[in-house]
């Protein structure tokens, strides 16, 4: 039995996982979205703080975790895979193996996306895209549905925890950040609204859990219990 | 020295006489702590040495450094200067420098200083990362610190001394000054800023102290204090002006806002805290100082020593949670020296009449209680070696020779400062990537910037305040005035249309725009709430202790008012009544979750210890702790299951065990975290340029805290974060013997909250948990929101 929460779209089914990845079993695929990979190097370029740099080796491995556990035919990453098209270089280089390893014997897709649209592709396995079309479109952002994307952040606040969320919408399904360093958009936030109309999100932790989007509720109940720290 | 004639002319034709302790002062050598009642003459006692010096040796560049904490103090202190020079014609010039001079003063400052500067610890650390520090400081004699007690009591005071380091370097053979308040160990606070002497100025008469009589009883439970309003508006027409202090700016606010409804005689009364605007702060000390006030409701902004010297009357809302506090606030009436100073206590609800008797029982006898300060924190010594490379290229070798001069740091070894300098050069990382990018280098065997543009971004992170976000208030329209600010997290809960107190006024929240909340002043409507943090107090182990001997010995019931002996009878019929020697324990429903009270009466460090280790055990058991609250009396757990038996929650083998990785992921230590981070540069909190806000850009320290346990566990910022929630912990072996030595009651299995319980719900500080119950409570509040929505399942494409 995998772990994660079934459901419906666009005819059809799907599983959301727990760590925010999504699996589409009849297609042997698996799809993650913003991994920003190089965030922290990018930082301390620029002459910013210098975070702890371990984030890249914890994306890869929740990321390979991912892929041991359903072993996909093909894997899609729906863009802001690295942080700038400069960290895709350096993370390429430094991280060559690992991502080769993970990429062995499977498709590898990369959807560019506003932080890495031209990223430096020798050093990469797969094939890059701007977008897939299909009956189903994979893209950074969410455009023409029935579409699968990322690019927003999608989180929510419960019982004082942050939860990373898919966003289900009739047209679009929005996936949560992968990457480590990556923070999160309320679901609240209107630029959710035109996307999933009466739609619920799907919250990430242990176990995967449904909830309303807040355009579906009659009041917003967020933050009842986040003050208290 | 002694007093010239100048001086002791100017004293007899005011009429006045120097205070013994101004003349002492004086004639000291090396480095002195002045301890002196308010209104003790402290100020001038601090200068006296510097304007008799300046008038026999009149020399060019700055003589003596004032530094206070507060930016108002600063300005009142130049204002009260003004007289003794005016006066004597004395050639000197005073100036201020805080964050609220402006650009071209500070220019005139750093290229000729006034002999006199008055300064804030933060304006100070930013002065000596000035490549101008050396040359500027050169000169100075003397450096007068006051309201040390207050510095001392948290990071600011680790950083001004490590400032004061910098200085005795700069200038060798400067004579250090400290002027506080009473305090409970006088040789604990010299040691910290390495006076050698200590000076007691006489105490004055005892002051005049009790419990304000009132009409009404408190209530059961609440912190307002508003049921006494009629009774604070008659001490106030009956004195000359008084100083009403609460303890948190909500119920500041909420007891303004109640004074004004009841105020028929139209006493003329301001209202003062610290997330008031500055102007409004700022006219309110203006007709304080004029007297144009009767009384002004204040927190924990007034506590410091703007001196008024016509307040004739303090009274004190709720409970004042320490002795010190209390102390120190009585002084603020009557700046007479030697008139005793009148204070009335106003109990906010039951539980707080016992503990405000134990308050002036000790007040009386003169009992202070404070806890003993910790080693100078690792960030600060962090944001210390950065602003050292922002002045010049240092040795590593004499800036550690400097460092270890400082009080807080005297035991600093050379392997932890190496560690700081290792995190402020490349981030300390067992993974060495940053080398290309590393912040500090070593050049010719000097520790430099990398990027001299860096200095910029480590002068605006300046200082180890650590707030939450704020968002300004101002009314909408047109030039719509500056009214304050409210915390972010707030300002989140509300929604336009929303009503809220600020400043005495009802407001109505309309929108937000560029980090500024627009609202449109709505009198006549309920506030919807007013629960904006300010600042907590606990209340101090001592007055636990106090308490709990006055609650287990009926005779001494007798002293308190019949209400309160009718609460606790009820107590002791509905439940029970606290003993020494016992542990009463509580459980109740409420809300929809359980709560375990455990009466330990042993400080709020001892019962947040035992919190997390409480929860450790339940949280084995399956019984889904959610949090707990620590006051000094007493713990209380929430969780999602009921606690029917304590006996194994208390048992000792096995308690430390997973502790560790239990208090790590609490909100404890990530709420440490974010401070140690911030100060020591990992996180900036000012940005040049825009502040990023709640957008995905931006990402939480706790996603940092995380990454950095998993993968580096021994960095030098995880200790600091663990020293620094440590302070707020007691060791497990006390816990131990405290569990050992009280045999439990209970737990009483009571069908609601019981009358001693009830004050707890209203406290803040909650520490929560990251365990099983918290997700499950998130997935009942998801699956209520699916019904509500009438969704009862994930739904497909159908």
């Amino acid at each position: 039995m995998t772990e994660g929460c079934p459901f419906r779209f666009a005819g059809e089914d799907f599983l959301a996982r727990p760590s925010g990845a999504l699996w589409w079993p009849a297609q042997g695929t698996l799809v993650v979205a913003d991994l920003h990979l190089g965030r922290s190097g990018r930082y301390a370029r620029r002459g910013g703080a210098l975070l702890p740099p371990f984030e890249d080796a914890d994306t890869l491995a929740r990321l390979a975790a991912e892929i041991a556990a359903l072993d996909p035919a093909r894997v899609v990453s729906l863009g802001d895979a690295f942080d700038d098209d400069h960290a895709a270089s350096e993370v390429a280089t430094r991280e060559a193996a690992v991502i080769a390893r993970l990429a062995d014997g499977r498709d590898w897709l990369w959807i560019a996306g506003n932080h890495d649209p031209a990223a430096a592709r020798a050093h990469l396995p797969g094939t890059w895209l701007s977008h897939l079309p299909g009956l189903i479109a994979f893209r950074h952002i969410a455009a023409d549905g029935p579409d699968i994307s990322g690019h927003m952040h999608p989180s929510t606040r419960l019982a004082g925890r942050r939860f990373r969320c898919f966003v289900l919408g009739q047209t679009h399904l929005i996936l949560p950040a992968f990457g480590t360093y990556t923070g999160g958009l309320d679901i609240g936030d209107p630029a959710f609204a035109p996307l999933a109309t009466r739609g619920i999100a799907l919250a990430c932790a242990e176990r995967v859990f449904a909830l309303p989007m807040p355009t579906a509720r009659k009041r917003s109940p967020l933050n009842t219990f986040s003050k208290e720290a | 020295m002694t007093l010239p004639p100048l001086f002791s002319d100017w004293f007899a034709g005011n009429g006045w006489q120097p205070h013994p302790h101004q003349l002492a002062l004086l004639a000291a050598r090396g480095d002195t702590l002045l301890i002196a009642p308010t209104g003790g003459g402290k100020t001038l006692a601090g200068f006296l040495p510097s304007l008799v010096d300046l008038h026999l040796n009149p020399g060019k560049g700055l003589h003596t450094l004032y530094v206070s904490p507060l930016k108002a103090l600063t300005a009142d202190v130049g204002r009260n200067l003004a007289r003794p020079i005016t006066d004597m014609d004395l050639a000197i010039r005073v100036g201020d420098r805080t964050g609220d001079t402006p650009t071209s003063q500070r220019r005139r400052q750093r290229a000729d200083p006034p002999e006199i500067l008055l300064t804030t610890p933060e304006s100070l650390a930013l002065m000596l990362s000035w490549p101008e520090a050396a040359k500027m400081f050169s000169s100075l004699k003397r450096v007068v610190l006051d309201e040390l007690h207050a510095l001392a009591e948290s990071k600011r005071g680790d950083q001004l001394m490590l400032g004061l380091a910098r200085l005795k370097r700069l200038a060798p053979g400067v004579q250090t000054t400290g002027l506080s308040a009473t305090v409970e160990d006088p040789a604990a606070l010299a040691w910290f800023m390495g006076a050698e002497s200590v000076l007691q100025a006489d105490p004055g008469p005892a002051p005049d102290i009790a419990l304000l009589p009132t009409l009404q009883p408190p209530p059961w439970a609440g912190g307002g204090g508003r049921y006494a309003v009629p009774d604070v508006l008659d001490a106030v027409a009956g004195a000359k002006t008084t100083i009403i202090f609460l303890n948190t700016r909500a119920q500041a606010e909420l007891f303004f806002q109640a004074l004004w409804l009841a105020n028929d005689q139209a006493l003329p009364i301001g209202l003062h805290h610290g997330a008031l605007a500055r102007e409004a702060r700022q006219r309110v000390e203006a007709a304080m100082a004029a007297g144009e006030l009767r009384a002004v409701v204040a927190t924990g902004s007034l506590d410091l020593g703007i001196d008024w010297g016509n307040v004739d009357l303090v009274i004190q809302v709720g409970a004042p949670r320490n002795i010190k506090r209390l102390v120190q606030r009585i002084g603020r009436a009557n700046h007479r020296y030697n008139a005793p100073s009148r204070a009335r206590i106003v109990a906010a609800n039951r539980f707080e009449v016992i503990e405000c008797v134990a308050a002036l029982e000790a007040a009386r006898a003169g009992e202070l209680d404070g806890e003993p300060r910790g080693p100078g924190p690792l960030d600060v010594l962090i944001q210390q070696i950065l602003l050292t490379a922002c002045a010049a290229p240092f040795d590593a070798n004499a800036l550690y020779a400097e460092v270890i001069t400082a009080g807080p740091y005297r035991a600093l070894s050379r392997d932890d400062f190496d560690a700081c300098l290792d995190f402020a050069a490349t981030g300390g990382y067992a993974l060495r990537i940053y080398e290309r990018w590393q912040r500090l280098v070593l050049r010719g065997g000097l520790w430099q910037l990398r990027d001299p543009r860096a200095a910029r971004d480590l002068r605006m992170n300046i200082g180890t305040i650590t707030e939450a976000e704020k968002l300004k208030v101002r009314r909408r329209g047109r030039g719509g005035g500056p009214l304050g600010e409210i915390e972010e997290t707030f300002a989140a809960s509300l929604s336009p249309g929303d009503t809220f107190l600020l400043g005495g006024q009802v407001l109505r929240y309309d929108r937000i725009r560029d980090l500024v909340m627009e609202v449109t002043p709505t009198p006549g409507r309920e506030p919807k709430i007013a629960t904006f943090s300010g600042l907590k107090f606990a209340t101090s182990t001592e007055l636990s202790q106090r308490m709990l001997r006055v609650l287990a010995d009926p005779d001494r019931h007798a002293e308190l008012p019949q209400n309160i002996r009718d609460w606790l009878a009820l107590q002791a019929r509905f439940s029970a009544l606290p003993r020494p020697g016992t542990l009463l324990c509580e459980t109740f429903p409420r809300a929809g979750r359980w709560h375990l009270v455990i009466y330990g009466f042993a400080g709020q460090n001892a019962h947040q210890t035992l919190g997390l280790l409480v929860t450790r055990q339940m949280e084995g058991l399956g019984l889904d702790p959610l949090g707990f609250l620590a006051t000094d009396h007493a713990l209380m757990i929430t969780s999602l299951q009921p606690v029917t038996d304590v006996a194994p929650l208390l048992t000792t083998p096995g308690l430390e065990q997973g502790l560790e990785d239990w208090i790590a992921a609490s909100s404890l230590m990530k709420r440490s975290f974010r401070a140690v981070a911030t100060i020591a540069g990992l996180i900036q909190r000012n940005r040049p340029g825009a502040r990023k806000t709640g957008k995905q850009a931006t990402f939480s320290s706790d996603i940092i805290y995380d990454t950095l346990r998993r993968h580096d566990p021994g960095h030098i910022l995880l200790r600091a974060t663990r020293d620094e929630a440590r302070r707020g912990l007691i060791d497990f072996d006390r816990i131990a013997d405290m569990i050992a030595r009280n045999p439990q009651i209970g737990p009483r299995a009571l069908p609601r909250v019981s009358p001693l319980a009830a004050p707890l719900l209203l406290e803040l500080g909650r520490v929560r948990l990251a365990g099983e119950g918290q997700l499950r409570l998130a997935e009942k509040m998801a699956r209520d929101l699916m019904e509500e929505a009438g969704l009862n399942r994930v739904r497909g494409d159908d």
